[in-house]
């Protein structure tokens, strides 16, 4: 089987930071001094508790250290036996969550250095995507800048569950620095918990927060369309990570006759949202909410009304699948090429068409 | 009101004023969700106390959005509603019984229609004694001005949701009364709706096998998903679909159904598109981390499956043909109930807001058979 996934591109990764001393080794002395005299600890959140049975998959929690810790160890879990061509590093190390906004900016210089120096370098397979304090954009923008000379950071990431919906003009700075470089918008699972996660308070197990996340795509989806992102920033494309995927057509069919009956609210949007989304919007496709069985995939498929929407991810090191199952059973030749390296290649400018075959 | 031959349905189904239509051969309409408003708020003062009237006077509604007259997304059209249902005698319309009647209920044909009150109704309030005094009102005034007056119509009873033991009692009070078809909660809550503060409700729903509706609004004090307050009335309109995904997620998953085995809700005015992916999720998310939830004995789509309905208003629609009858085909077509949100502007008409291709067979279990066998009619 290993020779059907040759070439793809792993548009969801995780490198997992695995303690606070590697962050400090690439933070300012005055930080790093910060990190000892105040005994932080570290910003690991509960949007993946590190024993849950979803963050991990069992196979990939053995060995010291983890394959999730370092670059040998995804190489010889999934890049080498499957021959993927490319990678994407998304490092969900949770800079969001500190209230801090100058902290927060200092851990995200860290993390993304981390990446550099312990993933990028190490592998040249491997891309990444900018880790952001959201919490400013000013700062975002700054870091964006640090690193956007690097070609092997491809996109902004953002949490899904932020103070403010993604698409209103306090993030715009983001957008206008991500258009002028090139650099695809990442928008991942997971919150800073500053709301919430559901609209009736907090539930109260961890299924249902992840559960949830689905929820928040939502609401971002229709806030990146509504507050009318694409037409301002007409090259911009955003990735929706770890989303669930098939929650976004009943989404979508909502959105669109909402927008028939009431855009006079918001006449920037000359166009059916439907439109905006094929334009801008793509998709991984771990997890892939689907049932057991019953429904054909084709047909589920279809619901997306584009074959160009869906990003190929194993989402490693999360446990959505079993052995290398990374794809829905039952995707034809043609579609499974263009969501494992096509659609990946457009939605990301920065690949720029370069890959291992 | 000029209703043509159907188009939606195959020919067997006809519209109530179609040629050669008896009352035999016609469909059959019972409908899930008819918005009532009194025609000034001094409706509701012979069922308030001096006490609370005065409240209401001197402090008002002061709900969780912080505005006065209720939400702080301005509507599309005044007070949302269809620019025909305005009464020309004044008033809000779905004050009117008269002209509910010549308006909707006879044009469509409708059997059985399900109040649903919604505005300064006291759910949600901050004040829980006002919250309750409130709601009790609004139940006796539904049964003084639409209820009794036209058998057609059946109450619902709107509890004060915030307090489980007061929402408890007030369908103690109304529980026997075969005017009131369901016991009425937004879906909005101020925590998740399968938390235990609000367990005595559906103790009390399930002893009188009434249904609980969840209709979508309510003010909880929290943005629609973790993802913050979006700007727009085009996005809370369509986050209605996310709060329901909200109530049916922690209702399954806190337990309800295992504990209430009996209990049927109903989700109204959110879609129903969206029901199946969260069935898939949940189930995909239960078999890895079933650990956490040992007090599930069945799989989240086994719950959903038995217990959850979902109103079809307002109708899913796709550019594709045949893709919303795949959607209702995987929630099951004993799930879906038809709702008009008369008099609301994204009104359905039973007959013209059916997906094309729907069988007749389909849209009158829609239309009515579902129904029956959902509310205590």
């Amino acid at each position: 089987m290993s020779g059907d996934w040759v070439g793809a591109i792993d548009c969801d990764m995780h490198p997992r930071v695995p303690n606070i001393a590697a962050l400090r080794a690439h933070m300012s002395e005055y930080w790093s001094d910060t990190v000892e005299l105040r005994g932080i600890e570290g910003f690991d959140t509960i949007a993946y508790p590190a024993n849950a049975p979803l963050t991990v998959r069992p196979d990939w929690r053995e060995g010291k250290p983890r394959p999730d810790e370092h670059a040998a160890g995804y190489a010889k879990a999934m890049l080498d036996p499957h021959k993927f061509g490319l990678a994407i590093c998304n490092c969900l190390y949770a800079v969001q969550i500190i209230r801090d906004e100058y902290m927060a900016a200092a851990f995200a210089t860290a993390v993304n250095a981390w990446v550099k120096t312990e993933w990028l370098d190490k592998d040249a397979r491997l891309r990444a995507s900018i880790v952001v304090p959201a919490q400013n954009p000013e700062l975002a923008v700054e870091e964006i800048e640090r690193w956007a000379p690097d070609s092997r950071f491809v996109q902004i990431l953002f949490l899904v569950g932020g103070e403010q919906p993604l698409g209103q003009s306090r993030f715009w700075p983001i957008y206008r620095a991500a258009e002028k470089h090139g650099l695809t918008i990442g928008i991942h699972a997971g919150s800073n918990y500053l709301h919430a996660v559901t609209g009736s308070g907090w539930p109260s197990y961890y299924l249902e927060d992840y559960a949830a996340q689905s929820l928040a795509f939502h609401t971002q989806l229709g806030s990146l369309i509504s507050e009318g992102v694409f037409v301002k920033f007409p090259k911009l494309k955003a990735v929706l990570i770890e989303s669930g995927v098939t929650w976004i057509a009943p989404y979508l069919w909502r959105l669109t006759k909402f927008w028939r009956g009431v855009r006079n609210e918001v006449p920037w949007i000359d166009r059916s949202p439907l439109e905006f989304v094929r334009d801008h919007i793509r998709l991984t496709i771990q997890p892939f909410d689907a049932p057991a069985a019953g429904v054909e995939i084709s047909r589920l498929m279809d619901l997306m009304q584009s074959d160009e929407m869906l990003l190929f991810a194993s989402d490693f090191p999360h446990w959505q699948f079993d052995g290398d199952a990374m794809l829905p059973a039952g995707i034809d030749a043609s579609l499974r090429k263009k969501i494992l390296i096509d659609n990946p290649l457009a939605a990301y400018p920065r690949l720029g068409g370069r890959h291992a075959t | 009101m000029q209703l043509d031959a159907p188009f939606t349905t195959d020919a067997e189904t006809l519209d109530a004023h179609a040629p050669g239509v008896t009352k035999s051969n016609r469909l059959a309409v019972i409908d899930g969700d008819i918005h009532p408003a009194w025609r000034k708020p001094e409706d509701l003062k012979p069922y308030l106390s001096k006490y609370w009237w005065d409240h209401l006077q001197t402090y008002g509604s002061r709900r969780k959005n912080g505005s006065v007259y209720g939400e702080p997304y301005p509507k599309s059209a005044p007070l949302a509603c269809r620019r025909d249902a305005w009464p020309e005698e004044g008033g809000r319309p779905g004050s009117s019984l008269a002209l509910m009647q010549k308006q909707y209920l006879d044009a469509c044909g409708v059997e059985v229609g399900i109040l649903g009150p919604l505005g300064a109704t006291g759910q949600g309030d901050f004040n829980l004694d006002f919250s309750a005094a409130m709601c009790r009102a609004v139940n006796e005034w539904q049964l003084d001005t639409f209820a009794r007056p036209e058998k057609r119509l059946k109450a619902s009873i709107v509890v004060p949701y915030e307090d489980g033991a007061a929402s408890a009692a007030e369908i103690e009070r109304c529980g026997a009364d075969p005017h009131f078809a369901q016991v009425f909660v937004l879906t909005r809550s101020s925590e998740p709706i399968g938390s235990r503060r609000y367990w005595p409700i559906f103790a009390a729903a399930e002893r009188y096998g009434l249904p609980v509706g969840f209709h979508v609004f309510g003010t909880s004090g929290h943005p629609v998903s973790g993802a913050g307050w979006p700007s727009y009335y085009v996005e809370e309109g369509a986050g209605h679909s996310t709060s329901c995904q909200t109530a049916v997620t922690s209702l399954v998953i806190e337990g309800v159904f295992e504990r209430f085995p009996k209990l049927k809700v109903v989700m109204v005015e959110g879609g129903f598109a969206w029901l199946a992916p969260l069935a898939w999720r949940l189930d995909k998310l239960h078999e890895r981390m079933h650990g956490e939830v040992p007090h599930l004995k069945r799989r989240p789509s086994e719950y959903i499956r038995e217990h959850v309905y979902v109103t079809t208003q307002p109708m899913e629609e796709s550019d594709v043909r045949g893709q919303v009858l795949d959607l209702m085909e995987w929630i099951g077509w004993d799930r879906l109930l038809f709702a008009s949100d008369y008099p609301h502007w994204d009104f359905d008409d039973p007959f013209r807001a059916f997906p094309v291709g729907l069988k007749a067979e389909r849209h009158r279990q829609i239309c009515a058979e579902n129904g029956r066998s959902v509310y205590r009619l």
